[in-house]
């Protein structure tokens, strides 16, 4: 069977940079410094959101209430991807639209999770203690805001997409697989117009706690994530929301879209990260795309994290596979969202080729060389911080 | 047509291993053998304390140590056992090397509250304590197998290295289809041509007391305590609630080609795959039941036949008000006037709703209903609902010629899933 081409036709993108490709153009070309909130959560560094006017994607104050951050943050940015390519209310072909989602999930209440932490301590009837409160302060439709599945349910709900959803998990794999599998599905005829990606965020205790078992959180002076290694490694989580509409390129082109560019190939692995096997995994993974690349006229767009040997692994694996191909860490710009990374890459590469050039590089990082030249294909990198391998690459229609 | 090719020219898709824990027990042949005799699983909770709660019981698994105490741990254990009985009997690979993808449906995880006490009681001098002090506390170490254990992708990443399975394994949450949903991500791999093969599983170790109490305060829950065995009553009028259930279950799924190439024993055929969304309510159908329904019909178009050929129905059949309802009313416009005929038997009324793992579970089943030419009952079934006119093979297990059997998982967030499986390709 011959491949069907993938376009990409819209394009959702929140971070603390703002929202929309321009948004995130204008903050790449002006290198101002990154927006990040080292105070609030010291001595853990957030790039927090924005304020949000929600309504503006989520009309309905009920619908907002339902949500934590993360499936707001989520929902106004599938919002975004669906204006962008025309499909809001449009309910014939939304019922025949898929979704692939990339979730984390479990946001808690904290005030509460503290509360209950300080006296479980303190009772010898810690199981009755325990059930008391929970079954006291948990509100019922907090889980509804936790559930990994429920950042799908709700963009069904407020803008009628329901083909299908699938929802993966599993950090930034869950990002990589879920733009591999809808370019898959749509290459071999499995469906013809998707919605993927996923959301992020960042300004969650419970989820700095999780990333700090393993002092994954960057401490100190700001360090650009290519740069970052030994006691300056770590990543500064990013909140963000990512969706694009995918969509079969004889099917776009017969509703008179245009693509912000095409999804040409989008591969994954995993390794179990012993010294080397990030970069070998990268190595390999290069291979399936080395004959399409164009000398002089790509770049890598990089979703490292810049956690402790896997961001080194992958900066020095780039720099011999790819040695005059100018890269640029998305890190530095929008932090690091996990489960979003990848999908908030894959929209950067689009907003480079759309305006065929790339933005300067992050000051004090030496890795990123400055670039004059035209751009028309992107290589997006997302290697997760413990575990995952992807590349994609994205072209000029 | 092709003879291992599909009527639409898709390779066609066999079940060439399976594996099953519940609180049946360990084991498709056990766990069959229980369901034929119409045995219950469902129990008091004595895994952690009950006092205060609404609901006391579940159908947890309770013969499978792990530690430490939190689902993603047992989540593991269970997705292990089931996978080790699935590709032993499936012969595929070698030992530690499958020789394709991992998609898993595991319950979405987090920290649990013996993690959170234990940081609790490392930070001596605090009081009161907070997140952010733990996040300070962690930080000096001595917690560092916390971030693997409750990252999203850790259990599938443990089962794929245990396994060695290929490329990157896929976390599935589609809530209560999920186990359906990875099934459904195998047959599309191998449709695709991707893969010759593919490990599909569904597993759920969730049953912790604040999971219990999150369904308990959605009032999803059963509340019939005092008989254990009985709570779980799907089709009956006096329905109250779904029963929380723990287990496993793993497919092997190989193009059938590939297992006839290799002389593999062929279990069955997995023929079609449907699924829809429903953008009505977080945790209720659409009043016209379209999504189910049309979940139905495409799995069913999607395995070449028509619903004249469906010859059992293995429900979702969670035994709360509304999915009955719902699942029933669905069945009922797919098939027409011929359903009050069709068998429909849900094996929730015995193991309770095991949730994230119910789909693979129940694929499983809907297998050996095929091989053994038996249809399991609906146990508790004492007190017919007159809204569901329907032959829910009431607490008897029972002979019936079933050639095809559609499987259906419906869940929270508008996720609907169904599968078709077939003892032969559709003519």
């Amino acid at each position: 069977m011959n491949a069907r081409e993938v376009w990409i036709t819209g394009a959702g993108l929140v971070s603390s940079l703002g929202e929309g490709l321009d948004a995130h153009w204008r903050a790449a070309v002006a290198g101002d410094a990154p927006k990040i909130d080292a105070d609030s959560f010291a001595p853990v560094t957030v790039h927090p959101m924005p304020a949000m006017e929600w309504s503006r994607q989520i009309p309905k104050k009920v619908d907002q209430n339902q949500m934590e951050n993360w499936q707001r943050i989520g929902t106004y940015a599938a919002g975004l991807a669906l204006d962008d390519a025309g499909l809001k209310g449009d309910a014939e072909r939304l019922a025949t639209t898929q979704m692939v989602v990339a979730a984390g999930g479990g946001e808690r209440n904290v005030e509460v999770d503290d509360a209950i932490s300080t006296g479980l301590r303190k009772t010898d009837d810690k199981g009755r203690f325990l059930n008391e409160r929970l079954m006291n302060d948990l509100k019922p439709t907090l889980f509804l805001a936790q559930l990994s599945n429920l950042l799908a349910g709700n963009i069904a709900i407020v803008h009628g997409v329901v083909g299908a959803s699938r929802t993966f998990m599993g950090e930034e794999q869950a990002g990589v697989d879920a733009v591999r599998i809808a370019h898959a599905r749509i290459a071999a005829g499995q469906g013809d117009v998707f919605i993927v990606g996923g959301s992020y965020a960042s300004q969650r205790p419970d989820m700095h706690l999780m990333y700090e078992f393993k002092g994954h959180n960057r401490k100190g002076p700001w360090v650009p994530v290519f740069e970052r290694d030994g006691a300056s490694a770590g990543f500064d989580l990013g909140a963000m929301g990512a969706f694009m509409v995918l969509e079969e390129a004889g099917t776009a082109k017969a509703r008179g879209r245009k693509p912000y560019a095409k999804l040409t190939t989008v591969v994954s692995d995993r390794t179990r990260r012993d010294p080397g096997d990030a970069a070998a995994s990268l190595r390999h993974l290069w291979e399936t795309i080395a004959p399409k690349l164009k000398s002089g006229r790509f770049t890598v767009l990089s979703g490292s994290s810049g956690a402790r040997g896997v961001t080194r692994e992958e900066r020095d694996a780039l720099a011999a596979l790819a040695p005059s191909a100018p890269a640029r860490a998305i890190g530095n710009l929008i932090g690091h969202g996990m489960e979003a990374q990848f999908p908030a890459a894959v929209l950067l590469a689009a907003m480079v080729l759309e305006h065929g050039g790339l933005f300067p590089p992050a000051k004090n990082s030496p890795t990123e060389t400055a670039f004059d030249g035209g751009i028309d294909q992107v290589v997006v990198t997302g290697l997760g911080h413990w575990r995952g391998e992807g590349l994609a690459l994205v072209e000029r229609v | 047509m092709a003879a291992n090719l599909d009527r639409q020219g898709r390779p066609l898709i066999v079940v060439t291993g399976m594996g099953v824990v519940t609180s049946l027990g360990q084991g498709k042949d056990d766990n069959w053998t229980a369901m034929m005799q119409g045995r219950s699983g469902i129990h008091r909770i004595t895994r952690f304390a009950t006092e205060g709660l609404r609901t006391t019981i579940a159908g947890t698994v309770d013969t499978v140590p792990f530690e430490p105490q939190c689902a993603p741990a047992l989540s593991e254990k269970l997705a292990s056992i089931a996978a080790g009985e699935a590709v032993a009997q499936s012969g595929v690979g070698r030992a530690g090397d499958f020789p394709g993808p991992l998609f898993i449906a595991v319950p979405p995880v987090e920290m649990e509250w013996p993690q959170r006490l234990a940081i609790a009681e490392a930070l001596k001098d605090k009081d009161p304590v907070t997140t952010r002090d733990f996040v300070a506390r962690v930080g000096q170490g001595g917690f560092e197998s916390f971030h693997e254990l409750f990252l999203f992708g850790g259990v599938a990443d443990r089962i794929a290295d245990k396994f060695g399975t290929k490329g990157s394994p896929i976390s599935m949450s589609t809530a209560c289809s999920s186990g359906a949903t990875a099934i459904q991500m195998g047959v599309e791999a191998i449709r695709r041509g991707e893969t010759d093969a593919a490990l599909c599983i569904g597993t759920d170790g969730s049953v912790q007391a604040e999971a219990l109490i999150r369904f308990s305060l959605l009032s999803a829950l059963s509340t019939q305590n005092e008989s254990p065995e009985q709570a779980s009553k799907p089709f009956s009028k006096n329905r109250d609630g779904f029963v929380m259930g723990e287990g496993a279950a793993a497919l092997v799924l190989e193009s059938y080609e590939s297992a006839k190439a290799r002389g593999a024993t062929i279990l069955g055929f997995m023929l079609g795959a449907g699924d829809r969304g429903d953008g009505f309510h977080r945790t209720r159908s659409s009043p016209d039941g379209k999504p189910i329904l049309f979940a139905m019909k495409d799995a069913i178009a999607d395995a070449g036949l028509t619903p004249d050929d469906i010859d059992y129905v293995n429900a979702h059949g969670t035994s709360t008000p509304e999915n009955d309802k719902m699942e029933s009313f669905g069945c009922m416009a797919v098939m027409g006037e011929r359903m009050k005929e069709v068998p429909i038997s849900s094996n929730k009324s015995m193991i309770g709703h095991t949730l994230t793992a119910a789909g693979a579970v129940e694929a499983v089943t809907s297998m050996m209903t095929l091989a053994h030419q038996r249809i399991p009952p609906t146990i508790n079934y004492r007190t017919p609902d007159p809204a569901i006119p329907l032959d829910v093979v009431p607490n008897e297990a029972r002979d019936a010629k079933v050639r095809y059997v559609l499987s259906n998982s419906f869940g929270f967030g508008g996720q609907n899933t169904c599968l078709v499986m077939g003892l032969e390709p559709a003519a």
